[in-house]
């Protein structure tokens, strides 16, 4: 090997604890108002919900549907949308390798508040049919926290509309709170992202 | 066919000839002619396509097997060129130089199978696996299900229920009972 092809394999690592570069603050949690406009919040968040279109695994392919003529999941007031910086619904379809928890991980931080997650098929509840493989988590409500999980393998475009209609339900109620919950939590949803991430080269929060 | 096994035995020693169909063959080879055995038969013999290229461990025999599946576009055969290598401190010579496609299953091999191949130009990076620091998951020492059971956070519940207990169970509860008390009292003494 020559020194040139040595230059290009170095792999630069940067401070993350520089706050010009990186953000180093933490999540911070955002209490609930409990009153009436609280309620109106509720009701209108519930009525917009973005979709970040990022397909982790088999399940992908039920999601396509959902945005065509036949589905058509615009009726429910629910978009695609090609980056987490637009979007607040985050539906981790299928298994998830830890190379792919990583990427996940990134784009979750990286979504606005308040943000709400969709676990889809039995992958993400417990493992599923790679329950003892070295390389897919078992449950990833370790990892971040999830409102609703749609069971099945994988689950027709219609259950994932029950399961927008249970989430909706659920965020009218004022629970909601997964970014609430990530920020209450977020030293133990680190400890265990750590723990099966073992090449961590990225900030602690990837806001 | 027959006159290729011929010519590969001759030259290159080949042996446990195994003809699958008439259009396929195994061969096995010594690990120092596997590159020329690769070779002709890519150049001389117009086996100009590597299929795949795998990796098989045997740990009864303390060896790891490589698999190359050459075929043929004009007239349609296959031939599947096998070696044996140790499998302790496992190398093998690379063949990123005859295809290039090749790079892509030696790198998977080196992370899954721990064969390392000297001279492929990326083959130490990780290919899925980024940061593994067991054992290459794909050896047969690996307890995958014990390593997913420490790492993964297990939900509880998940159990297995055999298909002819319940069966038994549910429709033939007397013969059950017969059988299975049978079985008792067997094992008992």
């Amino acid at each position: 090997m020559t020194e040139a092809d040595n230059e290009e394999n170095k792999i630069i690592k940067p401070d993350f604890s520089d706050p010009e570069l990186f953000c180093t603050a933490l999540p911070k949690e955002v209490p609930r108002m409990n009153n009436i406009i609280q309620k109106f919040y509720d009701w209108a968040q519930a009525n917009s919900l973005w979709l970040l279109a990022f397909g982790t695994g088999c399940g992908s392919i039920e999601m396509r549907p959902l945005y065509t003529a036949r589905y058509d999941i615009s009726r429910f007031g629910i978009a695609p949308r090609p980056t987490p910086r637009q979007s607040n619904l985050f539906i981790i379809s299928g298994y998830v390798s830890v190379k792919t928890l990583k990427r996940i991980i990134r784009s979750y931080e990286q979504m606005q508040n308040p943000k709400f997650v969709i676990g889809l098929g039995s992958c993400t509840i417990n493992g599923g049919m790679y329950w003892d493989s070295y390389n897919t988590i078992n449950r990833l409500d370790h990892y971040i926290p999830v409102d609703v999980y749609v069971a099945g393998c994988m689950p027709r475009p219609e259950a994932l509309i029950a399961g927008f209609d249970e989430l909706k339900k659920r965020i009218k109620e004022g629970r909601g709170e997964g970014a609430n919950e990530y920020a209450k939590n977020f030293a133990w949803y680190k400890a265990n992202q750590k723990k099966i991430i073992k090449d961590w080269d990225m900030p602690d929060y990837n806001w | 066919m027959k006159e290729l096994i011929e010519r590969l035995r001759s030259k290159f020693n080949a042996k446990n000839v195994k003809e699958q169909r008439k259009n396929f063959v195994f061969i096995t080879v010594a690990k120092k002619d596997l590159e020329g055995c690769v070779l002709y038969l890519k150049e001389f013999e117009g086996y100009g396509h590597l299929t795949l290229l795998t990796a098989l461990d045997w740990i009864e025999k303390d060896q790891f097997e490589l698999v190359y599946h050459l075929h043929n576009y004009s007239n349609k055969t296959d031939v599947s060129v096998k070696t044996f290598i140790d499998r302790k401190n496992p190398t093998m010579v690379s063949i990123n130089n005859l295809w290039a496609g090749a790079r892509v299953y030696e790198r998977e091999i080196k992370e899954l199978f721990g064969i390392d191949f000297p001279g492929c130009p990326r083959v130490n990076d990780p290919f899925a696996l980024e940061g593994w620091q067991e054992i290459p998951p794909m050896r047969k020492d690996f307890d995958t299900k014990k390593y997913s059971e420490e790492t993964y956070f297990p939900r509880p519940g998940r159990y297995t229920k055999d298909n002819v207990a319940q069966m038994e169970e549910q429709l033939y509860p007397v013969e059950a009972e017969v059988k299975n008390g049978i079985a008792k009292t067997v094992r008992k003494k």
